[in-house]
């Protein structure tokens, strides 16, 4: 039994892996000449790698020093995408009139990319750091945003009787009531929301030119070090996928609470 | 003395296709204090709604519902309620649950008043144990408990219940049934049951109300039949109980009632659920 289960969690993605490098080493040597082969990208990231924490100047430091940035500069955005769209959320869902209100500028609002927004906040701000911490509230906030309304207007009518019987305050059945009732729902939000954080905060830095591991990847680019594009593409999704498994054993929590 | 009163309460809903479903029609209900009410029909009859009117959820096109003497207005915790499905709140525990609607009620009462009057309530039902434990730890009777617990400790003067048991199995609802009649016994409260069984009705009612629809093209339209009332003395025993003539000779004077129905028409809808009471 325990040997089916290393086949399919362990030998099996092992080989997904082995075949997407074949297909890099081969594309590498054949038609994208220009493309560092994986040999070639670990030599040439393997002081990235191995010394993590390295800082030779703003743009030349340790990979984990430039997650360790952009995941700082995320987590600002998020907490504003959050603080913002929780409430926005609710108000959405509790009130048809405000529903009716906002709900069309949300939605037109809610497809624009990082990269319209950038410019704009780079205008309001002055200042790159504010401009991309806006940028990512801005994008990242309408998973939030939706799902706590659809959440709050799928309560089921029988917790609000609960609280009709009891009479209850509107603080008290919001606290009582409609929050908790709601909060599986917020927090697949939340898990959508630090996604779209994460997706934007390379457009982001790409942009502004902040030291971050997007901004590590441009300024690779434009000094031609191809391998560390890589290096920081490889970083970039592994993070992301740390991050949405993190977000996933909270939501987790909550749905079955 | 009547203390629940219901003149003349009409209910009907509005149609998907258009036009209207007339649910209750012209039902009068007159419950003394202190008096188990049951109201007997079979699924469909409009049984839900009367509660729900009676709770205040929902509102009457017509007629007038009385609460000693005064007219209800909305939903209100002098009318507490026993819901079909429980209606626990899954984020709080059974003493939790319990203590909300205690909280509600007398906000005026301290900290370790609402605490104790809780716990109070939470033993009553038997679920002492289980006070720390979620809604779905719990099995359907036990959760059917808390919420008789939730009812209780609002200290209604009428509490309702809404078909309390018929989701339960059948041994677990003669325990729950025979525990109702204690808990009754001992608090004395005015209780309308609605139930779809017109054993639990017999065992438990003091006047069982038999609501019966005919088969009308605008909808069910129920009203309610002349109270019947069960004399037999407390606490009824099932086993003794059930073998006794006067225990058959209700139900099948109800079996008429409830069969027949009121045009004395056998709709091949029903035939299954007539089945089932011959």
């Amino acid at each position: 039994m325990t040997k089916r289960i290393d086949f399919s969690v362990v030998i099996l993605p092992m080989l997904g892996v082995g075949f997407v490098l074949l297909v890099w080493t081969i594309l590498s040597a054949t038609v994208a000449r220009d493309l560092p082969s994986p040999v070639k990208t670990w030599h040439e990231s393997r002081h990235y790698i191995f010394n993590p924490f390295f800082k030779d100047g703003e743009m030349n430091q340790g990979i984990a020093r430039f997650a360790l940035l952009s995941l700082f500069r995320v987590s600002k955005g998020f907490l504003l995408a959050i603080l913002i769209g929780t409430p926005l959320g609710f108000l959405l869902g509790l009130s048809t009139k405000f529903n009716h209100a906002f709900d069309p500028v949300i939605q037109v609002l809610r497809p624009i990319s990082p990269l319209a927004w950038l410019p704009l906040g780079l205008i309001i701000f002055q200042k790159s750091e504010p401009a991309a911490i806006f940028t990512i509230a801005l994008c990242a906030m309408w998973p939030t945003v939706i799902n706590t309304a659809v959440g709050v207007r799928s309560i089921s009518p029988e917790y609000l009787n609960v609280g009709k019987v009891l009479k209850l305050s509107r603080a008290k059945m919001l606290r009582k009531i409609i929050v908790p009732a709601a909060l599986p729902y917020v927090f697949t939000g939340y898990r959508l929301s630090l996604g779209l954080a994460w997706l934007v905060i390379v457009a982001s830095e790409m942009l502004t030119g902040a030291p971050g591991v997007g901004g590590f990847l441009w300024q690779e680019y434009n000094s031609l070090v191809y391998s560390h594009i890589i290096l920081s593409i490889i970083s970039i999704g592994l993070i992301g996928f740390g991050l949405d498994r993190c977000m996933g054993v909270v939501e987790r929590r909550f749905k079955s609470a | 003395m009547s203390y629940l009163q219901l003149r003349g309460v009409s209910k009907s809903f509005p149609r998907a296709g258009g036009g209207e479903l007339q649910v209750l029609r012209d039902i009068d209900l007159e419950v003394g204090a202190g008096q188990f009410a049951c109201v007997v029909g079979r699924s469909g009859a409009g049984k839900t709604t009367l509660v729900s009117l009676i709770a205040g959820l929902v509102e009457a096109d017509r007629g007038e519902i009385l609460l000693a003497g005064k007219p209800i207005q909305g939903p209100g915790p002098e009318r507490g309620i026993v819901f079909q499905n429980y209606s626990l709140l899954p984020w709080m525990t059974v003493f939790e649950n319990v203590y909300l609607s205690v909280d509600a009620v007398a906000p005026a009462l301290s900290e370790k008043e609402k605490r104790e009057r809780t716990g109070r309530y939470v033993e009553l039902v038997n679920l002492k144990n289980a006070a720390g434990k979620r809604p779905r730890e719990l099995s359907g009777g036990m959760r059917q408990r808390v919420a008789v617990a939730r009812g209780l400790a609002m200290e209604p003067k009428v509490l309702l219940l809404d078909e309390p048991f018929s989701a339960l199995d059948a041994l677990t609802r003669a325990t729950l049934q025979e525990e109702l009649a204690r808990i009754w016994m001992e608090t004395k409260k005015t209780v309308v049951m609605i139930t779809n069984d017109i054993d639990e009705a017999i065992l438990l009612a003091d006047y069982i109300y038999p609501i019966t629809s005919g088969p009308l093209a605008s909808g069910p339209g129920a009203t309610l039949g002349a109270a019947i009332e069960v004399a037999a003395p407390r606490p009824r025993l099932r086993k003794q109980f059930s073998g006794g003539s006067e225990y058959h000779r209700l139900r099948k004077e109800m079996l008429r009632l409830l069969v027949n129905g009121r045009n004395g028409v056998k709709s091949a809808s029903h035939f299954t659920e007539e089945e089932k009471y011959s």
